[in-house]
């Protein structure tokens, strides 16, 4: 584990964010955030509700233009580029609220998932792996998404996302409103997805589990990282213990 | 008297049927524009208008050269439906995609820029033709095999005209359906009209897309343009109003935003107006004509949204779009 993290920390960030400002209207969401996420990492971005953990994610996937700050993938800026073009370059999001296409088949959520790949042999591998991952998705895949529980919603969400064969698989509040059984399996399909090699920034409120999931762990308190550093260290710091982990 | 109207019924219905072929073409592209933009195009109207005359300048150049009238017919509704295609591409390039990207939030600017865009149209089309032809009064010309009768059951009688008009009309919605439910392009409109910042996580172009329903609606909209002229025969700039309003109509009636609402509500918008301004003539004596047909549509309006304020086909809740 730590030779590990030793070899990630010295490769280069698929994702730097450098002293990111923004904000909606009047609001100053985000006071100069920073952070890095390396090619094969599940960082995990914990903070309590309104810390700005959403806006983080919408800047990089650019739903949301930052005010100021630097975005690289890969080294390349794309802060300011519009959504469709973030996408293109290999970034999915399953964004806050699971935002299933409620008119669209399972089937047909998935194909969109995959709006850029053109080979429909590619797709339906792709949609193979998905089904594999979540099962459940496969007999519902002529149901129409909006029909779905919202464990599946948020299982269809990720499915979509998974779809783009994203580099950077960005996700919101994956756990939100679902049942402690279906959390449970949840992460460990993110384990999964992890060990397959996929590079996740996860948003969490579940910070007991997204901290011993991720390797590295960033804590965002009203628009700025307060604490950052692996994830067992951030796990054992006092103040991190006390505000998200209920402990002493 | 009684036995006499129940013989004219099933013409009656198949009138109303061909008039809301008409209505639902051009109710689609309200619908569909609708649907990805929560905009209410007013100047859709005109992008009929406009396939109209493009129809007529069709037969006023390839009439000469062309014997056949279905093949000058199927001309005239091709080019028609490029002409109107590239200028509801070009209303929404030029005029509501700047109004987009300033980001204004009040929905009564876009909707009074399209009004603009009404009138622009009606007054340019008039200038165009008036130089051009030095009237802007225009017929679509009558042609012997297309206004043949044909003897149906039931006493019902229907002209070659018609049954063209029919089938291209059925034959674009089919169409139509088939690309919105089948095709990439079909998932991404829905997709946008659903949830457009999602769509966009997806790697969808929203103002590409915008751009294409913009371009399809527009095309079946100038199809309806020259099936309204064949129909009716006589056409000017200002044409477009009353059908526009009353596609606008069917659009709501159906459900807005619902593409089958749209072809359901053209159909039996045009019906029942039919039905309305002949039986009304008889069971009132002549006391109200068929020129209250108009108002007869929108009672009609006025009564479903009563009962059924989401339209036929409208889903109950607010549907997001």
């Amino acid at each position: 584990m730590s030779a590990l993290s030793q070899a990630a920390s010295n490769e280069a960030p698929l994702l730097e964010l450098r002293e990111v400002h923004a904000g909606y209207g009047h609001i100053h969401a985000l006071k100069g955030v920073s952070l890095d996420v390396r090619p094969g990492e599940i960082v995990t971005l914990i903070g309590s509700n309104g810390a700005g953990k959403s806006t983080v994610l919408r800047c990089i996937s650019g739903l949301l233009a930052p005010r100021s700050g630097v975005i690289r993938l890969r080294g390349m800026e794309i802060q300011g580029r519009q959504a469709h073009e973030v996408a293109a370059l290999g970034i999915g999001h399953a964004p806050e609220g699971r935002r299933i296409f409620p008119k669209l088949t399972v089937d047909e959520n998935l194909d969109i998932g995959a709006y850029l790949e053109r080979d429909p042999a590619v797709i339906a591998a792709r949609k193979q792996e998905v089904f594999m991952l979540f099962p459940r998705l496969a007999e519902r895949r002529r149901q129409d998404g909006g029909t779905l529980s919202g464990g599946e919603q948020q299982m269809l969400a990720i499915g979509r996302a998974l779809m783009q064969n994203p580099a950077l698989l960005l996700l919101d509040e994956p756990t939100l409103g679902l049942a402690p059984v279906l959390v449970d399996t949840l992460f460990d399909t993110l384990k999964l997805l992890h060990a397959a090699g996929k590079t996740i920034l996860l948003v969490e409120q579940n910070a007991w589990h997204a901290l011993r999931l991720a390797q590295r762990a960033y804590v965002l308190e009203t628009g700025r990282i307060t604490h950052q550093g692996s994830a067992a260290v951030i796990a054992d710091t006092p103040d991190v213990k006390r505000a998200y982990l209920g402990g002493d | 008297m009684s036995n006499a109207l129940i013989t004219l019924l099933p013409s009656v219905v198949l009138e109303g049927l061909l008039l809301g072929c008409v209505y639902a073409m051009i109710a689609l592209g309200y619908t569909m524009v609708y649907g990805v933009l929560g905009l209410i195009n007013f100047a859709h109207a005109e992008v009929f208008m406009v396939g109209a005359v493009a129809g007529v300048e069709v037969y006023r150049y390839l009439g000469p050269l062309v014997d056949n009238p279905y093949v000058l017919a199927l001309a005239a509704v091709i080019i028609a439906a490029g002409v109107s295609g590239a200028l509801a591409m070009a209303i929404e390039r030029l005029a509501y995609r700047p109004i987009r990207r300033h980001g204004s939030s009040n929905r009564l600017v876009p909707l009074i820029t399209a009004i603009g865009v009404s009138f622009f149209l009606q007054d340019l089309v008039r200038l165009i033709e008036g130089l051009w032809h030095g009237e802007f009064y225009m017929n679509y010309p009558a042609s012997d095999p297309m206004e043949y009768l044909h003897e149906l059951p039931f006493g019902m009688t229907i002209q070659n005209k018609s049954i063209l008009v029919m089938v291209v009309a059925v034959s674009m919605m089919v169409g139509l359906d088939r690309l919105v439910r089948r095709t990439r392009l079909g998932r991404a409109i829905r997709a946008v009209a659903q949830d457009l910042p999602t769509a966009s996580l997806m790697g969808i172009d929203p103002d590409r897309v915008i751009s294409r329903t913009f371009l399809i609606g527009g095309a079946l909209g100038g199809v309806a343009g020259v099936l309204f002229g064949l129909l009716y025969s006589q056409i000017n700039p200002f044409v477009g109003f009353v059908p526009g309003v009353k596609a606008f109509t069917a659009a709501v009636l159906g459900g807005i935003g619902n593409i089958h609402g749209a072809m359901l509500g053209g159909l039996v918008l045009g019906t029942l107006e039919t039905l309305g301004g002949t039986y009304l003539f008889f069971l009132t004596d002549g006391a109200i004509g068929n020129e209250y047909k108009d108002v007869f549509a929108f009672v009609i309006l006025v009564l479903l949204l009563l009962f059924r304020p989401q339209g036929l086909l409208g889903r109950a809740q607010g549907e997001k779009v």
